[in-house]
């Protein structure tokens, strides 16, 4: 089994880092995993973006163009990669940022106004965690027993304090 | 068995490399091979080692010709434009026997090209790509741990050998992370008795040198030189073989797009094609033999390259053209996809030629 | 019988390669004597040019590796970076090596307070290859390449490598001096020896501009070489010293 991931925004959403964290709990579990990133200035169509991979055979291409699985935290990413989900694939949409609906109909949507939670609790900076926090929820290849290891991994030595907060972040999205 | 890590390739190369004793890096920022640079200004003062900007491309490889010459192990890193201005150096350092490690994250060219990654400099990997005569041992990881121990693979071969040698990577295999198992540290140690440490005034005083005015003196280091090319080529080849027993359509790939050719493998085996295929771990040496010995074999190959027909030339040459060799590229930065290359794998076993 | 000149133990018994007349010879025994009296030569690394000093490895008794062209800066910093407690490293470079295509490579590794010693042989042309124009032909003067004079118009200006690189916070020690003459020379030596010295003492970035002749391709007589030098050269290049960041501090 394997589960094709691409997360795409804004540069400075946080994009690269959410990806990196469901990489390193797939890592954690044994799983293979990749994370390829958009790179350089000029990110395409005005998105940052990275592809996850996480499978239990060994990842041959670590390009996602046809994914399993978007998260999409701008309008740009989902006008962009709304038609590369595969049939029956799931798009996560921050629905404070984007204010139109998914077109496809053979795909399971779901609506987080990630942002908007973010500002009220606080932790502005944390939408990007709290989309992830819905997806390691409905995607049962992710789940979401274990996030304390991978966050630890992927928070920063320097930054430890700021786990909780990733935690509480992870956890508003998984109770939306 | 050490614990596996996330991390990116750029960095994998840089970590390997320390394991590896190597202790002193130069380097000039060029995207996509940056983190190379960064990670080793983070390591290098706390552990005692050199790290330092150069203000050139070549600037840096002649600072690593310099360690390179008192027999340390050094290695500076960049990406395609880059390596073009340190072609000189590479070639002295050729010239001069001496071994360094040269890291090429490759991007689209020619000139200021793009910065998405390209496999486009594989001639001037492989076929010299300076003046004179002169190989250089030439590595192309596939995955983040391959870019970790071919790091460590490298050196001790140019060590062994005296010469420089290249990673060849391209910019998803430097920015991609991946679970990765550090090598140990490497312990190996070379006998340098031609290194410059200072006489001590207990020896003959040493010189690390590439020019030869007399012809016949120039002549003989040539031919020595490549008969220890002949001892490479003979011993240190290294490659890959994916589903092979079977195989009448043989895919020849390497670094990036070998991943992305064993996805379309694995669709057309599900469609009953027997495809399989070789994947060259050192670009030089080649693997002629295995190559030439499926020829024998498989009823055609497909080279997969991110370039314009490059290495399709040496599997041309390898398997004597016995078997037509197609070409499936993209190039400027653009990836194959595995749709693209399982629709060339179609065509190909449907007897179509292009 | 007591002895009372020989050859420096720092040179090797090669027979010099130089032109009669050349002052490639004096420069290379100034530079052994000062390794020999400050005991150095078993530590001492020498970086070769391209140009006619290239085969400066021959002649020294000491470890010694050559560099690409312009380039010797750059592999002096990779060997001293190698082992900065033990070696002594010095380049020797002419003036199209140094000021011409290793320009930025000279210019950063002063930048860089390189803990290195420069010996810069300043000829006012290229030797090596047959004598064309230099980075360092004077304005007027004839080589095979500016064979109307040198034309500012056209051309540009000479270089002034130590008052260019007296610019350049990271230089320690700056001097020029000239072997044209006894005197000279002597000043020559004692510069040399200093710059050597400065980087036993951990000093940094010294370079020594040694105002020389090329009496092969300036087409004259070693002697008439050396007027013309004291005539036409050191009025375009005075000697002297440029910067001594520690004869400044002191003076503080």
């Amino acid at each position: 089994m394997s589960c094709n991931i691409l997360f795409a925004g804004f540069g400075g959403q946080g994009i690269l880092f959410a990806g990196k964290f469901v990489a390193y709990k797939g890592l954690l579990e044994n799983k293979q995993v990749s994370w390829l990133p958009s790179y350089g200035p000029e990110m395409r169509g005005g998105t940052a973006n990275c592809s996850v991979i996480v499978s239990d055979e060994p990842i041959g291409s670590p390009i996602v163009s046809n994914p399993d699985v978007l998260v999409a935290m701008n309008l740009p990413s989902l006008d962009r990669y709304e038609n590369e989900v595969v049939s029956g694939g799931k798009i996560f949409v921050d629905s404070t940022l984007i204010s139109r609906k998914v077109e496809r109909t053979d795909v399971d949507v779901y609506y987080i106004p990630a942002t908007e939670i973010a500002n009220e609790k606080g932790i502005s900076t944390l939408a990007n965690m709290i989309i992830t926090g819905k997806l390691l929820k409905e995607v049962p290849m992710l789940g979401f027993d274990g996030i304390d290891a991978p966050l630890s991994k992927v928070v920063s030595a320097r930054h430890q304090n700021l786990l909780e907060v990733n935690k509480t972040a992870l956890k508003l999205g998984y109770d939306y | 068995m050490g614990e596996k890590v996330l991390m990116k390739g750029n960095e994998a190369i840089a970590e390997a490399a320390i394991r590896a004793g190597c202790m002193h890096y130069f380097g000039y920022p060029i995207t996509p091979q940056t983190e190379i640079a960064a990670y080793m200004a983070k390591r290098m003062p706390k552990i005692g080692g050199v790290f330092l900007q150069a203000e050139s491309e070549i600037a840096a490889v002649n600072m690593v010709l310099g360690v390179a010459a008192t027999g340390k192990r050094v290695m500076t890193s960049s990406s395609s434009p880059g390596v073009s201005l340190k072609s000189e150096g590479i070639s002295y350092l050729a010239g001069s026997d001496l071994p360094a490690l040269i890291v090429n994250v490759q991007r689209g060219g020619p000139g200021l090209g793009g910065i998405q990654p390209s496999q486009s400099d594989y001639f001037q990997a492989v076929k010299g790509g300076s003046h004179g005569d002169f190989k250089k041992i030439v590595l192309a990881p596939s995955s983040v741990q391959e870019m970790a121990s071919l790091t460590s693979t490298a050196f001790d071969l140019a060590d062994k050998y005296r010469m420089p040698a290249m990673i060849l990577a391209d910019g998803t295999m430097g920015q991609m992370m991946e679970p990765v198992e550090l090598p140990e540290p490497n312990a190996k140690t070379f006998d340098k008795p031609w290194a410059l440490t200072g006489t001590k005034g207990e020896r003959k005083h040493n010189i690390v040198n590439s020019l030869y005015l007399k012809p016949e003196e120039l002549e003989k280091t040539n031919f020595e030189r490549y008969e220890r090319y002949k001892e490479i080529e003979e011993n240190e080849v290294l490659y890959e073989e994916y589903l092979m027993e079977d195989a009448e359509i043989c895919v020849v790939s390497f670094g990036i797009t070998a991943r992305v050719a064993k996805n379309a493998i694995v669709e057309a085996r599900a469609k009953g094609i027997k495809v399989g295929m070789i994947r060259p771990i050192t670009l030089w040496p080649f693997p002629n033999k295995v190559l030439n010995a499926a020829a024998d074999k498989c009823k055609a190959f497909i080279s997969v390259e991110m370039n314009m027909g490059q290495m399709i030339e040496d599997i041309q040459l390898a398997i004597e053209c016995k078997k037509p060799v197609y070409l499936c590229n993209r190039v400027g930065g653009m990836i194959p996809s595995p749709e693209e290359v399982l629709a060339k794998i179609e065509k190909v076993n449907e007897g179509g030629n292009k | 019988m007591a002895i009372v000149f020989e050859k420096p133990k720092s040179l090797t018994d090669a027979t010099l390669h130089y032109c009669p007349g050349c002052t490639h010879g004096i420069i290379h025994r100034l530079v052994a004597e000062a390794i020999d009296e400050l005991g150095i030569q078993g530590r001492t690394i020498g970086v070769a040019p391209v140009g006619c000093s290239v085969m400066a490895y021959d002649y020294f008794d000491v470890d010694f590796v050559q560099a690409p062209h312009g380039r010797a800066p750059a592999v002096a910093t990779g060997v001293k970076r190698a082992d900065p407690e033990n070696n002594i490293v010095f380049t020797y470079q002419g003036d199209g090596d140094l000021a011409a295509i290793g320009t930025a490579e000279t210019v950063h590794a002063a930048a860089r307070r390189e803990n290195i010693t420069v010996i810069f042989v300043n000829n006012a042309i290229y030797g090596m290859t047959g004598g064309q124009m230099a980075p360092t032909t004077l304005p007027g003067q004839v080589t095979q390449t500016s064979p109307y004079g040198r034309d500012v118009e056209t051309v540009g200006y000479p270089v002034k490598v130590c008052e260019l690189l007296s610019k350049v916070d990271g230089a320690a020690y700056l001097e020029r001096v000239a072997v044209n003459s006894p005197a000279n020379i002597k000043k020559a030596k004692k510069a040399i020896k200093k710059a050597f010295q400065n980087q036993i003492e951990g000093k940094g970035f010294s370079l020594i501009e040694v105002v020389s002749t090329c009496p092969t391709n300036w087409g004259m007589t070693p002697v008439k070489a050396l007027e013309w030098l004291e005539e036409n050269m050191l009025p375009y290049y005075p000697l002297g010293v440029y910067k001594d960041i520690y004869a400044e501090e002191e003076a503080k």
